[in-house]
């Protein structure tokens, strides 16, 4: 029989551990995924997880794609995983990324064609707050009306989807584009451009912002009287407010900076990788960074690693489809073993597994 | 008289500790049979082997000069082994007669539940109306639901864990009538209780656990309290002492505070006044769920009030949040330890953090200093014999005693000028309880004003320099506590209580039951 024995302690081996089994594990079910499928599984895993950085051939292209896939997740997940550490749980950054790119871009077009330094810091800022005033809708719904946060932000994102297909018909449409939907393209004007910094590396902005944020975040959460909030106020709400937390005050507190970075992740990849407003533009990056925000364990140093490892798996599941001819659909099955084991080992970390009669040891 | 349960060699291991080590004891038919022992020394792992929630490692039991092995409780219960609880597990929505219904394998027709009700608790002096909602009735009320569950089962033993702990005086009158009848009656009861009097009033024989080990069985009638306690310590126990000192000016006020209730079942705080001096112990008594939590909440700040309704040193600080109050030096300890005073997966240093930020000025420009916080730790670990592996570990791996100590040691070691603790020692063995009372009183003898609300009347008595009583919300005027006897208490606990349900402050106080 086996039984699970609550820790007195969470094991701190185990909860540096349980990502590394998770992968290991995702790796051998793939495996057996990707044979089924016919497919000889070493060479779908190696495609996966070793090509996009080591291929002869497509390194090249596939390597900087790492980083420019890894930015927008680590930046809008280190604000998703503030906010879920303290127990609130915004589900629209997809929601707070389109308005933040719609915020900065329409700063940006209304001073087209003018040439200054300080159009890119504008547009910036106008993202950040695009996508904190964006949140701001659930925050102050919730503690003002008690609405629950969680269905107010994943609804906004169909609202913002909605505002961003009429601004790239209609308000925001490149004047000059024979009538086709889309903006004026952003990255090719110089003022508004978010350029690769270093040649070869997908290195830009956002990237950057990325791992200023995973700093701060980590400054703030091991070192901040207000990252001891949030980590009482959701392990413990009653003993946050015994301890002085204003619940209130960190719902916006958190729903705010949350809405800020997937706004600002917004703003750099319309100006950067995708260049301008389409009616396609968001990709799913604020979905996937509450995936990535629970792989990194809500850590700001565990969430740049699975941001990264998130982005390979992106990169290198495209091209095994590409040359494997694995289904779509198989990669994501993939992606969501990942997901799935992860979620399923953490609970090493509290629990300690005795396998016995039921004597005790 | 003839022998119901025997219980040889019973032994019981858990990893790191052993929860019962060859217990053998034997309880006769119709016999009053009282388990002692401080917390841990292994009475619930006992019951629960009784009650079939635990199987025994070695050891063996007779029911009836028969092997009596259960499985599970359902089998217990089907041997004439019943167990009331200390925690209830009732739905506050449903009536008595549903929830009852709930806990029977094959439950009558409701009308005809309700009329064996309403018998049994004819029968035995339990005064219950089977159409009631439980939200609407007092712990002891409660109580009586959980013990008619069982008495509807015909027991032939009947355990009971800490079946006092949340009466008044006259409730207490009242179950030991119905358990004595039962007695009489021929059930044997399982007496788990750490109240000595109580079990010297009621009890034919005691059975004394410590470390999992029977250390002593005793004919409780025939021993003092504190003989018995000495044996459940296996030391002599020190008696807190208070200084005598005169007490100071007046330190807070509290003046009219009403308070209507956050929740359904919670409690509506009515007309509160209270004024508490430099150097003295207030004792607030009476049972918990009477607006306890509320008071505390209000004294804290966690619930804010009009500004005037409570005054420190003269200022109106009603309108101050939790950590403007400790700043001017008002701390409280609230009751639940874990998750309320503490946070359970959050170690020691970061409990430690929790209330002492400020007065200890464990940070720097919002910027915590671990360190300096660690050292706190280690300090209240050290002055408040805090058994624990160090400041690292999580403060769910302490038991209660250990954790409670940390609790108030944190408060204290704060010097504040007025401390108000809920249930200091609630759960807590008899060695740790004696510490938590004499560092309160030390406390009030440096000068600091102490509220003590706790429903352990004999706590009271010990460290209180006057007494009052909350019941139904309302407060009772203060009495000094010398001179005071068990009787004019529970006058005072009920009248506050009638008062509340006539909506006639002034009505004569008359017997709870």
């Amino acid at each position: 029989m086996i039984r699970l024995e609550k820790r007195p302690s969470p094991s701190r081996a185990w909860t540096i551990a349980t990502p590394l089994v998770a992968v290991a594990l995702t790796m051998v079910a793939g495996s057996i995924l990707f044979m089924i499928l016919g497919k000889d599984p070493f060479a779908a895993i190696k495609t996966i997880f070793y090509d996009p950085l080591f291929h002869p051939d497509f390194a090249a292209f596939s390597r900087p794609q790492l980083l420019v896939k890894a930015g927008p997740l680590i930046l809008i997940a280190i604000g998703l995983s503030m906010g879920f550490k303290a127990g609130i749980w915004n589900i629209g950054a997809e929601g707070q990324y389109i308005i933040g790119a719609l915020a900065g871009a329409a700063v940006g077009l209304a001073l087209y064609p003018a040439e200054s330094f300080l159009i890119y810091p504008a547009m910036v800022i106008a993202g950040a707050l695009g996508g904190w005033a964006w949140a701001m809708i659930p925050a102050i719904l919730r503690t003002k009306f008690r609405t629950n946060e969680i269905l107010v932000s994943l609804l906004l994102v169909y609202v913002a989807e909605n505002i961003l297909a009429s601004a790239a018909v209609g308000w925001l449409r490149n004047p000059e584009g024979g009538g086709f939907p889309g903006s004026r393209n952003l990255s090719k004007w110089a003022s508004s451009a978010n350029p690769e910094l270093i040649s070869g590396t997908g290195m830009h902005w956002g990237v950057v912002a990325a791992f200023i944020a995973v700093i701060l975040a980590y400054v703030v959460m091991s070192r901040h009287l207000l990252g001891f909030q949030i980590q009482l106020a959701g392990q413990a709400p009653r003993a946050a407010r015994f301890a002085g937390v204003n619940p209130s005050r960190l719902v916006v507190l958190c729903l705010g900076i949350s809405g800020m970075l997937a706004g600002m992740a917004g703003l750099f990849e319309v100006t950067g990788p995708a260049g301008q407003i389409s009616i396609d533009f968001n990709s799913g990056y604020g979905f996937t960074a509450i995936i990535v925000a629970f792989l990194g364990r809500l850590n700001p140093i565990g969430i740049l690693l699975a941001g990264l490892l998130m982005a390979l798996t992106y990169i290198g599941g495209e091209l095994a489809q590409f040359m494997l001819g694995l289904p779509a659909a198989a990669i994501q099955a993939f992606q969501g073993m990942l997901l799935f084991f992860l979620l399923g080992v953490d609970v090493l970390s509290n629990y300690r597994i005795r396998i016995g009669t039921g004597k005790a040891a | 008289m003839t022998e119901l349960l025997k219980i040889s060699g019973l032994t019981k291991a858990y990893p790191g500790v052993v929860a019962n080590d060859d217990v053998s004891f034997t309880v006769a038919e119709g016999e009053v049979h009282a388990l002692l022992g401080e917390n841990g020394a292994g009475k619930s792992t006992l019951v629960k082997m009784i009650y079939g929630l635990v199987k025994p490692d070695s050891g063996t039991m007779d029911l009836h000069a028969a092997p009596y092995t259960p499985s599970e409780p359902r089998a217990a219960r089907a041997s004439g082994v019943a167990m009331v609880f200390q925690h209830f597990s009732l739905f506050e929505a449903l009536s008595v007669a549903e929830n009852i219904a709930l806990g029977m394998e094959n439950p009558p027709k409701m009308h005809e539940l309700s009329q064996r009700i309403r018998d049994v608790s004819e029968t035995y002096g339990l005064p219950l109306d089977p159409d009631r909602l439980i939200g609407e009735l007092s712990a002891g009320e409660r109580q009586r639901v959980e013990i008619i569950r069982c008495l509807l089962q015909d027991p032939k033993l009947l355990i009971m864990d800490e079946p006092t702990s949340v009466l008044t005086p006259q409730e207490v009158d009242v179950l030991f009538e119905t358990l004595r009848k039962l007695s009489a009656e021929g059930t044997a009861i399982l007496y788990i209780s750490h109240k000595l009097e109580e079990i010297r009033a009621l009890c034919d024989a005691a059975t004394i656990l410590r470390l999992g080990k029977v250390v002593a069985t005793c004919i409780p009638r025939e021993q003092s309290a504190r003989e018995m306690a000495e044996m459940m310590v296996g030391q002599a126990l020190h008696t807190p002492k208070a200084s005598g000192a005169e007490p100071g000016d007046t330190v807070l006020q509290v003046s009219n505070l009403s308070l209507p209730s956050a929740t359904p079942f919670g409690t509506t705080l009515t007309d509160i006044s209270l004024d508490l001096k430099r150097g003295e112990i207030l004792g607030i008594g009476g049972v918990a769920g009477n607006g306890q939590d509320e008071f505390l909440n209000a004294l804290s700040g966690e619930t804010k009030t009009a500004p005037d309704a409570v005054q420190f040193e003269g200022q109106p600080i009603g309108n101050l949040g939790p950590n403007e109050r400790r700043e001017i030096g008002v701390l409280c300890a609230p009751e639940e330890r874990l998750g309320h005073a503490a946070a359970p997966d959050m170690s020691l240093t970061e409990n430690a953090v929790l209330t002492a930020v400020q007065r200890k000025e464990l940070a720097q420009n919002s910027f915590v200093n671990w360190g300096k916080s660690r050292d706190y730790a280690k300090e209240i670990i050290k002055a408040f014999d805090v058994r624990t592996p160090g400041p690292g570990n999580a403060a769910r791996s302490l038991s209660g005693g250990n954790l409670q100590k940390f609790v108030i040691g944190r408060e204290v070691l704060q010097n504040p000028d007025v401390l108000v603790v809920n249930q200091p020692t609630w759960g807590v063995d008899a060695a740790a309880a004696a510490d938590i009372r004499q560092a309160l009183m030390d406390l009030a003898a440096k000068g600091a004003g102490v509220i003590v609300i706790s429903q352990d009347l004999d706590e009271l008595m010990e460290v209180a320099d006057r007494f009052c009583a909350l019941a139904g919300g309302r407060l009772s005027s203060s009495r000094p506590t010398q001179g005071l006897t068990v009787d004019e208490i529970g006058l005072m606990l009920g009248g506050a209580h009638d008062a509340e349900q006539e909506a006639a402050p002034e009505a004569e106080p008359t017997h709870a039951e």
